[in-house]
């Protein structure tokens, strides 16, 4: 009887670890459909300008003020929300699918190319990302997509390292042997046996990346290197904005606790997937 | 008789890291290691082996760790490419088939892994690796199932563990499931790496009994490495005897153990009596 709480506490961490990725996972659906049905949640249209409001304090008309021309704030958060949210889950599906793509081909093929390939994702993985992020984006020019494109490009690199170290150790299992004894070509091996054994690890990178790049996304943007005005995005949003910042602050607040809350909710999501997917937590 | 598998020569060196291809004398290399070297040396794995294998017989191949076993099992079908030699499989060399060449030769030999858990992939079905080869050759899902489920009997198991995953069945019970993902595809050559040495010594005797009732109902050809002795005496008809690549001795069991000429193997027999 004495140790009766003592075996009870490892059972609720256990459910702890499901009834949290339920929770994230809803409030990260959540984020997700307002950002789908943003056009039809708006109270008023988030590009109206309306200059005789112009500035106005945060009010039960307008919940989070207007800003300088007197749009909504609110509106324009919760528009901001489809550009923010998908732009980042664009980015992060580009990223997870050409880092694996290349490192199961590095991990799976090896040789020259595999030394080639590997070299320039170390060039990628030393040089600062946001500095890279910059100067592509500058020589292409602003815009939403040449940051997305930029981010892309520096972000693969850890993707295909864990593809490819997951492919080597899958590659040397005797069940690769047996398949290929069961007369499997390699396109088939390598849909059939290795990816499925290797996405784990890599889904839960990209959990855990989706907080970063919304972040790194806004940052461009703020920087004025990715969405343009008058399109709402949370980054341009507060960038437009800063220099009102002692004055009016929440027209620059709306937006950074935008970026806050959904960072937050994705990161706690992808901690929560790889407390879950991992076995030694997840138990029988 | 014509052997259905010969092997001549064949020779396995794992190149060392870095440095030049070969070192043809031997002075060479000890001034490499000397002087800490740039890599590991070569490493010569199986040394210009030659044997054959005759329709229905049991070979068996013994010796200790690390003296070339496994990497002949793995060098006859063809999951290692050889150095040097050749590999003869019912009179066609298999040497150097590549591509849909390779994959039409793994309908005449399989092989039985050591690890049973381990050979079948964690996140598919017993049912999927055992059917694996007959999708591959084209069979239809149901007829799959079929004889899936007609394997499995045969080798002992009842047919609803083909829905269950390696992790959820004992040591035993998964390398009967491997043994019958062996003989899906009716091979003429059966290979045996050290397929007994992961179970007890009662799983030892079920699995050596299963394999001796398949061989004679299939007229497999065995081809059976493995470390323990008195287990190849039970089940081979001949044996060889590898050390450090080489081999040191052949003939039947009985005689190799009771006279051994080398004298490794008298060693080797001396260690266990």
């Amino acid at each position: 009887m004495m140790n009766a709480p003592t075996t009870r506490i490892p059972k609720i961490i256990k459910n702890n670890v499901r009834t949290r990725l339920i929770v994230f996972a809803v409030l990260a659906a959540l984020l997700v459909l307002c950002s789908l049905l943003s056009d039809h949640l708006t109270p008023y249209d988030p590009y109206l300008q309306d200059l005789s409001n112009a500035k106005a304090a945060p009010s039960a008309e307008h919940l989070f003020g207007t800003d300088r021309y007197g749009r909504d704030m609110l509106s324009r958060v919760i528009v901001g929300s489809r550009t923010s949210i998908f732009s980042t889950l664009l980015l992060v599906a580009i990223i997870t699918a050409v880092g694996t793509v290349v490192g199961v081909f590095c991990g799976w093929h090896g040789g020259k190319l595999d030394t080639i390939l590997m070299r320039i994702s170390d060039m990628f993985l030393a040089f600062p990302g946001l500095v890279f992020a910059l100067a592509v984006a500058g020589v292409l020019g602003g815009g939403l997509h040449n940051a997305i494109f930029a981010l892309a490009a520096i972000s693969w690199p850890k993707y295909a390292r864990i593809a490819r170290s997951q492919t080597l150790a899958q590659k040397e299992t005797p069940y690769m042997k047996a398949a290929r004894l069961s007369g499997s070509g390699t396109v088939k091996i390598l849909a059939v046996h290795i990816l499925p054994n290797i996405v784990g690890p890599i889904l839960v990178t990209s959990m855990l990346d989706i907080g970063t790049m919304m972040m790194e996304l806004a940052g461009l943007s703020f920087l004025g290197l990715g969405a343009k005005p008058p399109i709402a995005e949370w980054g341009s949003m507060m960038s437009e904005n800063r220099a009102l910042f002692t004055t009016v602050p929440w027209i620059t607040l709306a937006p950074g606790l935008a970026i806050f809350v959904s960072v937050m909710i994705f990161n706690l999501l992808g901690d929560t997937v790889r407390d879950w997917a991992d076995p030694r937590t997840r138990g029988r | 008789m014509q052997p259905i598998l010969k092997v001549e020569n064949i020779t396995k060196v794992f190149r060392g890291s870095g440095g030049a291809p070969q070192i043809p004398d031997s002075s060479r290399r000890r001034l490499r290691q000397r002087q800490g070297g740039p890599g590991r040396p070569d490493f010569t794995a199986v040394d210009h082996i030659s044997f054959e294998l005759l329709p229905g017989e049991c070979l068996g191949i013994i010796g200790e760790s690390g003296s070339g076993k496994s990497t002949v099992a793995n060098l006859v079908t063809r999951l290692t490419d050889p150095t040097e030699g050749r590999v003869m499989l019912d009179g066609q060399d298999i040497t150097n088939l590549r591509g849909r060449e390779l994959r039409d030769v793994y309908r005449k030999v399989q092989m039985v892994f050591q690890t049973p858990t381990e050979s079948f992939d964690p996140r598919r079905s017993l049912g999927d690796g055992i059917g694996e080869s007959l999708r591959n050759r084209g069979m239809s899902a149901g007829e799959t199932r079929a004889r899936v489920a007609e394997l499995l009997q045969m080798c002992g198991l009842p047919a609803d563990f083909a829905g269950r995953y390696p992790h959820q069945v004992s040591g035993g019970q998964c390398q009967r499931a491997a043994i019958a993902r062996a003989i899906a595809i009716a091979p003429k050559v059966l290979i045996c790496d050290e397929a007994t040495s992961a179970l007890d010594v009662t799983l030892q005797k079920e699995v050596l009994a299963l394999l001796r009732t398949l061989r004679a109902e299939l007229h497999l050809s065995i081809l059976f490495i493995c470390h323990d002795i008195a287990l190849v005496q039970q089940f081979c008809d001949r044996v060889l005897v590898m050390y450090k690549g080489r081999i040191v001795e052949q003939g039947a069991p009985d005689d190799v153990i009771r006279n051994p000429q080398d004298a490794y193997t008298r060693r080797l027999i001396e260690s266990i009596l």
